[in-house]
């Protein structure tokens, strides 16, 4: 019942928001500019005005463009002259990979040093810990990122700035993650990518564990005599990695959204490199269809983080039914 | 205390100088942190050099007629053919890096602050309606508000900005769309805890008009947590200005920002001229920092929890 309400819920999101986007594009722009090549001349206009439907009225406009994006057809793209969709899911295996390996490093790393900086709060690498990451989430992503850049492959000359490197076939799609050069490629743009989220997992571990370690069952498992080793490992971290799980889900999204800057920076080919370009290039076709994709996979992340946070945490199923 | 006061004589003379009014223990807790009040010192100082950028500035990098194109990339500390010493280097144009920021900085501080502003006024505004009047006005304002916020500001940005394209208006706009939701939230939280309170029933019972009530009594009351999250929504404000700018989606090459001109030497990063952007990426950062600093000692002395 709870997801049957929640699926409707998404539903009528994604067509609150292609709404948006359709009124954004088609009235607020010109959707003569949208869906014809600028170069047409104006026999050329007046047959695609005709052929597209722009003489109709709004509501038939909005319903076959609706009908188009249901079916994946979101009209060619200027530039690449092929459709638009394709194109989006073509890019979107590179968006993806950066983005986990990100998460991955997220994770990896900010749960060590979050434990670290929560356990022992006063000591000084604590201190330095915490102060990395108020700069973690205060230095722009882009500017970390042509420092990267500047430090690693300009001066040092140790890591690649741009591309994906050497991909190999897996499941029919590139992976750059398979070879050493692509991983060596991937190496900057996933570190850049993951430094706020770095920052915000140690914020959200160092937190948990200042808040359990006072708790009476940390207190008994010290009092039975188990090894710190298992107390920190077993109560503590047990207890503190739902709040994780959720914010790292949460930001599987919002780390798919920043990979734009990421992507702009490192040359990566992937969704957000191509939306910039398509922005500066007014590939409108590319743009709408960008827009409804991504708004799609958003509601769908946070309709996935919703299902699974209820299934980790009865506490969220009772609260609903109240 | 009143009736210590008449028992204690003579003494509560000294009594009543000792009593600090809350603006006086704000500044004392305040100032307990030597990094805040360096953070302070150091954003009173860069808002100063941004308003009195055209008096400081070595050159006007708005007026062509002062660039020279010969002087163009030289390193930081060169002299340029008229004799000027360029501290921190020049861009492609010949426009001298230190001027870029000092003028950048303006319109970077002041695309932050106006967003952040209207965002707030807008915000807040609605907050307060949706925690008074509750009903549908309150469900439709707070599912806007969720639905907003669960997306990621750069993309809500991206989507505005892809719909009008670029130019400072533009920006301000699409910034306000993507703050005042947090500002909503907020308010609406703060005001729902403090419209039970005796004071706002007082005033009911005085038959005061709904705005007189909402606007004059409720409001004054929720605005330590909507300071808090301005020092922070600024400094958000700045950054995805700069990054927004970066991605060429934000102010125009006529009005560049500090993420423009971090922009503008991208492309002699590689090359080994890091001068052109690295420089305006310092500032970009000082700037965050500083308000991040002052953001964070004010959030701990105004909130009432956070005291021990």
């Amino acid at each position: 019942m709870w997801l049957v309400r929640r699926l409707l819920q998404s539903l009528f999101v994604i067509l609150a928001m292609t709404i948006i986007v359709f009124i954004g594009v088609n009235v607020i722009g010109d959707p003569v500019e949208t869906l014809i090549a600028p170069d047409a001349d104006q026999i050329e206009r007046a047959r695609a005005i005709v052929q597209f439907g722009l003489d109709k009225p709004l509501w038939h406009q909005y319903l076959s463009f609706l009908s188009g994006a249901v079916h994946g057809d979101f009209g060619k793209s200027f530039v690449f002259s092929e459709p638009a969709l394709k194109v989006i899911l073509q890019r979107m295996p590179a968006t993806m990979e950066l983005a986990v390996s990100a998460l991955i490093l997220a994770v990896v790393i900010g749960i060590p040093l979050g434990l670290y900086a929560g356990l022992r709060a006063d000591s000084p690498v604590a201190k330095t810990i915490m102060a990395g990451s108020v700069l973690g989430f205060s230095l722009p992503t882009f500017w970390v990122g042509l420092l990267f850049i500047m430090v690693f492959s300009v001066q040092l000359g140790w890591l690649p700035s741009s591309g994906r490197g050497d991909t190999r076939q897996l499941f029919g799609v590139e992976w750059s993650f398979l070879t050493l050069d692509g991983l060596t490629h991937m190496i900057l743009p996933a570190f850049n990518l993951a430094l706020f989220k770095i920052s915000l997992v140690i914020r959200l571990v160092r937190a948990g564990v200042r808040e359990v370690l006072p708790q009476e069952y940390v207190k008994f498992a010290r009092a039975k005599g188990l090894t710190e080793r298992r107390i920190i490992l077993v109560h503590v971290l047990k207890n503190i990695m739902i709040p994780v799980v959720t914010v790292v889900g949460i930001e599987f999204g919002s780390t798919i959204a920043f990979s734009v800057v990421t992507e702009s920076i490192f040359s990566w080919p992937g969704m957000g490199k191509l939306i910039i370009d398509s922005i500066n290039m007014l590939d409108r076709p590319m743009i709408v269809a960008y827009l409804v994709m991504i708004v799609f996979l958003f509601v769908a992340i946070n309709l996935v983080v919703d299902t699974l946070y209820t299934i980790l945490d009865p506490r969220v199923r009772l609260d609903q039914k109240e | 205390m009143i009736a210590d006061g008449s028992a204690l004589g003579a003494a509560s003379s000294t009594k009543t100088r000792t009593i600090e009014t809350p603006l006086r223990r704000i500044v004392r807790e305040f100032s307990a942190s030597s990094l805040a009040l360096f953070g302070l010192f150091v954003l009173v100082l860069v808002i100063m050099v941004a308003i009195f950028a055209p008096a400081i500035a070595p050159q006007n990098p708005y007026d062509l007629m002062q660039l020279d194109i010969v002087d163009g990339r030289l390193p930081p500390g060169s002299q340029s053919m008229a004799g000027m010493t360029y501290w921190l280097g020049t861009d492609d144009q010949g426009r001298d890096i230190l001027s870029g920021i000092l003028y950048g900085l303006r319109i970077s501080l002041g695309v932050g602050v106006a967003s952040a502003f209207v965002a707030a006024v807008v915000g807040a505004s609605l907050g307060l309606v949706a925690a008074y009047a509750g009903g549908r006005a309150e469900t439709v304002i707070m599912r806007v508000v969720d639905l907003q916020l669960s997306f990621p500001a750069i993309l809500v940005a991206l989507m505005i900005l892809a719909v009008l394209g670029k130019g400072v208006m533009n920006v301000v706009l699409a910034l306000i769309m993507v703050e005042w939701a947090t500002y909503a939230r907020t308010t609406r939280s703060t005001a729902l805890v403090e419209r039970n309170k005796e004071y706002i029933e007082a005033a009911e019972c005085l038959v005061l008009p709904r705005w007189r009530i909402l606007f004059r009594h409720l409001l004054p009351n929720c605005l330590p947590p909507l300071i808090v999250i301005s020092t922070v929504q600024v400094a958000r404000a700045i950054a995805l200005e700069a990054t927004l700018s970066f991605l060429g989606l934000g102010v125009p090459v006529t009005e560049p920002s500090l993420g423009l001109l971090i922009a503008n030497g991208y492309q002699y990063m590689l090359s080994g001229k890091f001068w052109i952007s690295f420089y305006p990426g310092i500032a970009l950062l000082v700037t965050i920092v500083a308000i991040n600093l002052v953001g964070d000692q004010l959030r701990d002395v105004l909130n009432p929890r956070g005291r021990s």
